[in-house]
């Protein structure tokens, strides 16, 4: 008994997120995301000084998800209060499970603002950092309060007499800070990361013509002689002389990586976007980086700066560079689905035809080696959605091309049954009353580009077509989708039958409206085997990857149950929290508008007109780019994204794409857009009821009040509050609307998916969904200031259109404000919107075409968008006798609405 | 007398059961807790367990004792919210001080006098700091994720206050425990650091977090590993899970430590999860099932309970452990 043998820890340097980051001598280089640095990105510093904090989040998350390993945070901004705002922002990142995931890097220049940043952190940080530049004293000082808060800590080569930035001065004041650190402070060597000052080359000046290889230098020792602890730097400072010439700032990053890396460097802050891979710079690019980095020669930098123009003219010739051509016939392949250049793929795969035995190999062989460098590029983010977009588009093209031979083959040689080379089979539907595909779409072209057979049954399938087909079929994984909120309910019903029929494909489920929380507590338990909730195209592959797995996809599929379960279980209890008040109550606290100062102006025309002859492209100056670039995946702003880091240069294609479409549609009037809306008196009535005159009979919008509790002073909102009530003698007005700029979309759409080209099938249908908005946005400004006219000065630009600077709103049924679809149902009969524009509505109440909008006008000044959130039974009764139908009826529709008790 | 660090290496040690189930016992008056020195504090008192040290010093004592006398080696001090911030809910900020002196003298006199009838084993006392009410990284307002209740500075100086007083007191070790959120534990530990300091002394430290449900998170989102690096910059003596969970959920998550970290491992777990009415209903014969599992598996270096257990529970496990060697620490590399 006792104490027996003794087990060696090794020292690494571990940090901590809400996730442990444990850096070995097997570990990758770290990768430091920096994009949340006020000094580094003017986007980020205009963001946080607009205190636009949810935007400075999404650029946080966006590098989380793009694989920063390590966040690093810096608010050193001479305009700003450097501490608070960096409390603030450490606050709600730590508030984001997705982004707290990973130890965060405090990055000041100022101790306060350390000190304050390391006081609300949990995990285990970095200091960025701490030098001997104001002696040793402070250095003492702030090396033992970081070790008590509990972070490790970058110490800059950087002493008394100045910044280091020779090799000698480098492991000079190395090897000073580490032996204070070590030996008088007591700091664990694996805590402490070395900056060694990158500097950069190829400026012209002797002097600087050491500094890579000082820092490379200068790394090894380090690494030899003070054991332990890690090395890391700025990488994008060595290419400074090179600002404006891409392909050679890249090819220069990636040597110095490549040889710092080799000595010992293990951490950094670099851009991947600015980042070429070593083995694809050409080598006599590759020479002259080498001599400059290396101090190889003595001529070095005059050299590389001649080559650098031939470079930089290259780069734009590259379009039509056609030297890969000569290329083996793998590469061709490859290169031809990584870039989606179509041009050339047919005499390719006739080529690799030839080449094998039966036709089927190319397939086997060269495609699917070109497609998995493409998921492997897109898994890594290396490549986004579009680009694998068109790569499908070459792989449908090469597919085609060789099927009648497969066919030819099969008849000759009927032999081996079964030898399916996909990866699995799968059914996509977008449920029983959806119209909207675009993600659908997206998923499954993605997939189909990772190997799978895809059964796409395209919009509105009915739940008997769809478990028929996948019978018959014998799918491995059925995909769901759907956009509008009645989708939820047909989702369930589907999970149901599947259930009853005894079926155990996994289930996915996507699209705009689902979300996890639905899945894990109205899904999930219908359904015995697995369902998986997919937003994005990247996580579909990996979902599916291991849905279908020969080893461990049980394991895998018990998993997920369980973490549904759990996550189900949370979420019941997250719930509880919620109070809610009775109708009664929330009736009592509406919002007051002053009615007796109110300004109400009366519509210029009355009544309901219809718009046919809108030329398409009046509208084009009020589309809103961004949700755009959202439905393919690509995070951002317009026009900021085009200029983005990551995702600028195919943002920028892809916009250059866009606008080729839309020129076409233009040009050969592909689309027709067409419009009716309608202004009436308007009183409310019964406190959550408004009732408009037309033709002298009365029509009823009936809206919804918010019933959560809420602080003191704050209002239950209902759009009703937004009209004068009948009582007060005033007479007030309202207006609804549809839009639609979707006929000619899904012929269009067609024509392009018959030819194999899901890409302009895709794009396509974005358009129409954003001339339908722009439609929208243009006809509200009209009603605004001509029909209706309150507003006739307003004289907004498109940017504040956007932005909804204007007064009065446009709530549309089925969104937050006014969930309810069923008011389109009235809007519609009011307006005979379909008799007269063609707009229909589906079962679910979806419009079709997808590309259309309707709404309420409502004129107030005081009128806001604002969220329903939950509702109790009380209203639902409530709101059921209103508008006259079943509980039940008012129930189903309502129900992603109402409260659990 | 040796160590604890000595007596570490030797046998796993039995910390003592829970103290709010033996004082439930009791089921003490509003008149009880006020005892003579309270009887004209202007709020009601009743419920204040950490009180009980002051005025009803005789019983907090027994349960010591029966602690003891079950087989713990190490017993919790009465202290769990004797902080100023746990203490505003009765308005007895000022009386914190008594408190945590009284409550570590309390147990330190029983101390002594088992050390004395059994030399061969001694006990300790650890003084007991608690999560406090307020968490320093988690809003409590869902609407408005970037409010905090209490600041890192603000629980530093609360926590350094109930350090002072428990060492003053007599404590032979610290326990911060129940960590629910772990940058309030890390300004516990800060403000131990301090004190130490200060004063030029060395006082063994525990740290026990608590993973809130099958998640195997703590409650402010962290996994163990998270946790255990966010808390091992500080020397401390044992690092462990306790409450939240009972014994058998707690295998995977202290398997994780028991890899990790080159310091002690320490659980104590609940009477299993609470039933349907809040209650713990772990016999002392299933509980000590499951302490055999870690005994065998060599996951820990100290056991003991928190809710729903008593000091059957504590006789029962300290038989099982008795058998079984420790689990062997890991060190780490020495510099050279």
């Amino acid at each position: 008994m006792g104490y027996t043998e003794q087990k060696n820890a090794e020292r690494y340097l571990k940090l901590s997120g809400l996730e442990p980051l444990v850096v070995t001598p097997d570990s990758n280089f770290v990768n430091v995301g920096e994009r949340t640095n006020v000094a580094g990105s003017k986007k980020f510093l205009r963001l946080i000084k607009e205190e636009k904090f949810e935007e400075a989040l999404d650029i946080a998350r966006e590098q989380v998800e793009n694989g920063a390993q390590i966040l690093d945070v810096n608010m050193d901004d001479g305009l700003l209060d450097g501490k608070e705002a960096m409390v603030k922002f450490l606050h709600l990142i730590v508030s984001e499970p997705d982004i707290a995931r990973v130890p965060i890097m405090i990055d000041s220049s100022k101790w306060d603002i350390i000190e304050a940043g390391l006081q609300v952190v949990q995990g285990k940080c970095v200091v960025n950092s701490i030098s001997l530049k104001e002696g040793e004293d402070e250095f003492i000082r702030h090396a033992k309060l970081i070790r008590r808060y509990g972070a490790a800590v970058i110490v800059m080569a950087f002493d008394e007499v100045g910044q280091a930035d020779n090799y000698e001065r480098r492991i000079e004041i190395s090897k000073r800070s580490y032996d204070i650190l070590v030996n008088k402070v007591g700091f664990p060597p694996e805590d402490i990361i070395f900056d060694l000052n990158v500097f950069p080359v190829a400026t012209g000046m002797d002097e600087h013509k050491l500094n890579a290889l000082d820092f490379i230098k200068a790394t090894a020792w380090v690494k030899k002689n003070l054991p332990y602890c890690s090395v890391s730097g700025g990488v994008s400072n060595v290419s400074f002389s090179f600002r404006g010439n891409n392909p050679v700032r890249e090819a220069m990053h990636s040597v110095f990586l490549y040889h710092a890396i080799k000595a010992g460097m293990n951490m950094g802050i670099v851009n991947p976007s600015m980042l070429e891979i070593y083995d694809d710079i050409p080598k006599d690019l590759l020479e002259h980086v080498e001599d400059v980095m290396l101090n190889r020669r003595e001529d070095a930098t005059e050299r590389l700066l001649d080559f650098a123009e031939s470079v930089v003219g290259k780069a734009k010739e590259n379009k039509i560079d056609l030297t890969w051509r000569e290329d083996p016939i793998q590469n061709r392949i490859t290169r031809a689905l990584v870039k989606g250049i179509d041009q050339f793929i047919v005499e390719d795969v006739e080529e690799a035809r030839l080449s094998v035995d039966a036709p089927i190999q190319v397939i086997e062989g060269h495609l699917m080696i070109g497609m998995n460098v493409v998921g492997d590029l897109f898994q890594s983010g290396k490549m986004f959605l579009p680009q694998v977009v068109k790569s499908a588009r070459v792989m449908k093209k090469a597919v085609a091309y060789l099927l009648p031979f497969i066919e030819e083959e099969k008849l000759k040689n009927p032999v081996q049954e079964g030898s399916s080379s996909s990866a699995g089979k799968i059914l996509m539907a977008t449920v029983k009353g959806d119209v909207h595909d675009i993600g659908k779409n997206i998923v499954s072209v993605v997939l189909a580009c990772n190997n799978y057979e895809i059964v796409d049954l395209g919009v509105m399938v009915p739940p008997e077509k769809i478990i028929a087909t996948a019978k018959e079929e014998n799918v491995d994984i059925i995909g769901l989708s759907g956009l509008i909120t009645p989708s939820l309910d047909e989702m369930v019903f589907l999970a149901k039958e599947m259930e009853r029929q005894n079926f155990t494909v996994p289930l996915l489920i996507g699209g705009a409206t689902t979300s996890k929380a639905h899945t894990a507590v109205k899904i999930d338990p219908q359904y015995n085997s697995a369902v998986v909730h997919v937003n994005d195209a990247s996580r579909a592959v990996t979902v599916v990857g291991d849905l279908l797995q020969k080893d461990g996809s049980t394991k895998y599929k018990e998993n997920i149950k369980l973490d549904y379960a759990d996550f189900r279980e949370k979420f019941l209890k997250r719930g509880r929290h919620r109070e809610y008040i009775k109708l009664e109550d929330a009736r009592a606290n509406k919002y007051q508008v002053d009615w007796e100062n109110s300004a109400i102006v009366k519509p210029n025309q009355l009544g309901i007109q219809i718009i046919e002859n809108i030329d398409l492209r009046d509208l084009e100056p009020y589309i809103d780019w961004s949700p755009f670039f959202r439905s393919w995946e690509l995070h951002g702003r317009y026009p900021d994204i085009l200029e983005d880091e990551v995702v600028g240069p195919q943002a920028k294609e892809l916009f250059a794409d866009a606008k080729m479409m839309m020129q076409k549609i233009l040009d050969e009037k592909l689309f027709k857009a067409k419009g009716i809306f309608g202004l009436f008196p308007a009183n409310m009535v019964n406190d959550d009821d408004i009732e408009l005159i037309h033709n002298g009979e009365k029509t009823h919008f009936r809206t919804l009040r918010q019933q959560s509790k809420k602080y003191v002073g704050k209002p239950n909102f209902a759009l009703a509050d937004f009209i004068a009530p009948k009582e007060s003698g005033i007479e007030d007005y309202i207006g609804c609307f549809c839009v639609t700029a979707g006929f000619g979309t899904d012929e269009l759409a067609d024509k392009y998916r018959e030819n194999l080209d899901d890409y302009n099938s895709i794009m396509v249908k974005a358009l129409a969904d954003r001339f339908a908005e722009a439609f929208a946005e243009y006809l509200h400004k009209e009603v605004r200031m001509v029909h209706w006219g309150y507003a006739s000065n307003e004289g907004l630009t498109n940017e504040e259109l956007i932005k909804e600077s204007y007064k009065g709103i446009r709530p549309a049924p089925g969104y937050p404000a006014c969930p309810d679809h069923l008011e389109k149902l009235t809007i519609w009969e009011l307006l005979q919107v379909e008799e007269k524009i063609g707009v229909q509505l589906t079962d679910s109440l979806a419009m079709w075409p997808a590309a259309s909008v309707s709404g309420y006008y409502f004129a107030n000044e005081e009128a806001r968008y604002f969220g329903l959130g939950k509702i109790k039974e009380d209203q639902v009764d409530d709101f059921a006798a209103r508008k006259n139908i079943p509980v039940e009826e008012a129930s189903r529709w309502l129900a992603p609405n109402i409260a659990d008790d | 007398m040796k160590n604890i660090q000595e007596v570490l290496k030797e046998r796993i040690l039995v910390l003592d059961g829970a103290m709010g189930t033996m004082i439930q016992r009791h089921k003490f008056t509003e008149e009880d807790f006020r005892g003579d020195r309270f009887k004209d504090w202007p709020s009601p008192v009743q419920g204040n367990n950490d009180l009980l040290s002051l005025t009803q010093p005789d019983t907090i004592a027994d349960i010591h004792r029966q602690y003891f006398a079950a087989g713990a080696d190490i017993v919790e001090t009465n202290t769990f919210s004797s902080t100023t911030i746990g203490m505003a809910d009765y308005g007895m900020q000022e009386i914190v001080y008594d408190l945590n002196y009284e409550s570590a003298k309390l147990a330190k006199e029983v101390a002594d006098e088992f050390t004395a009838k059994e030399p061969h084993k001694p006990r300790f006392v650890a003084g007991s700091i608690g999560p406090t009410t307020k968490t320093a990284s988690m809003s409590p307002d869902v609407n408005d994720p970037g409010f905090r209740a209490i600041t890192f500075d603000a629980l530093r100086v609360a926590y350094k206050q109930q350090v002072e007083a428990l060492i003053d007191g007599g404590c032979d070790i610290l326990l911060v425990e129940t960590i629910f959120d772990t940058l309030n534990a890390k300004a516990a530990l800060f403000a131990i650091e301090e004190v130490k300091e200060e004063r030029d002394i060395d006082i063994p430290i525990m740290v026990s977090g608590t993973i809130t449900d099958a998640s195997g998170r703590t409650l402010s989102g962290q996994t163990a590993e998270a946790f255990l690096i966010s808390i091992s910059h500080i020397p401390i003596l044992s690092v462990g899970f306790n409450c939240a969970l009972g014994a058998s959920q707690l295998v995977p998550h202290l398997e994780v430590l028991s890899v990790k970290t080159e310091h002690a491992v320490s659980a104590h777990p609940n009477a299993g999860l609470p039933n349907a009415f809040g209650e713990y209903d772990e016999t002392p014969e299933q509980m000590a099932a499951q302490i055999k599992e870690y005994a065998e598996k060599k996951l820990v270096n100290i056991v003991g309970g928190c809710c729903g257990t008593t000091p059957e529970h504590i006789k029962a496990m300290s038989e099982i452990v008795k058998d079984y060697s420790p689990r062997t620490l890991n060190t780490l590399i020495a510099l050279n």
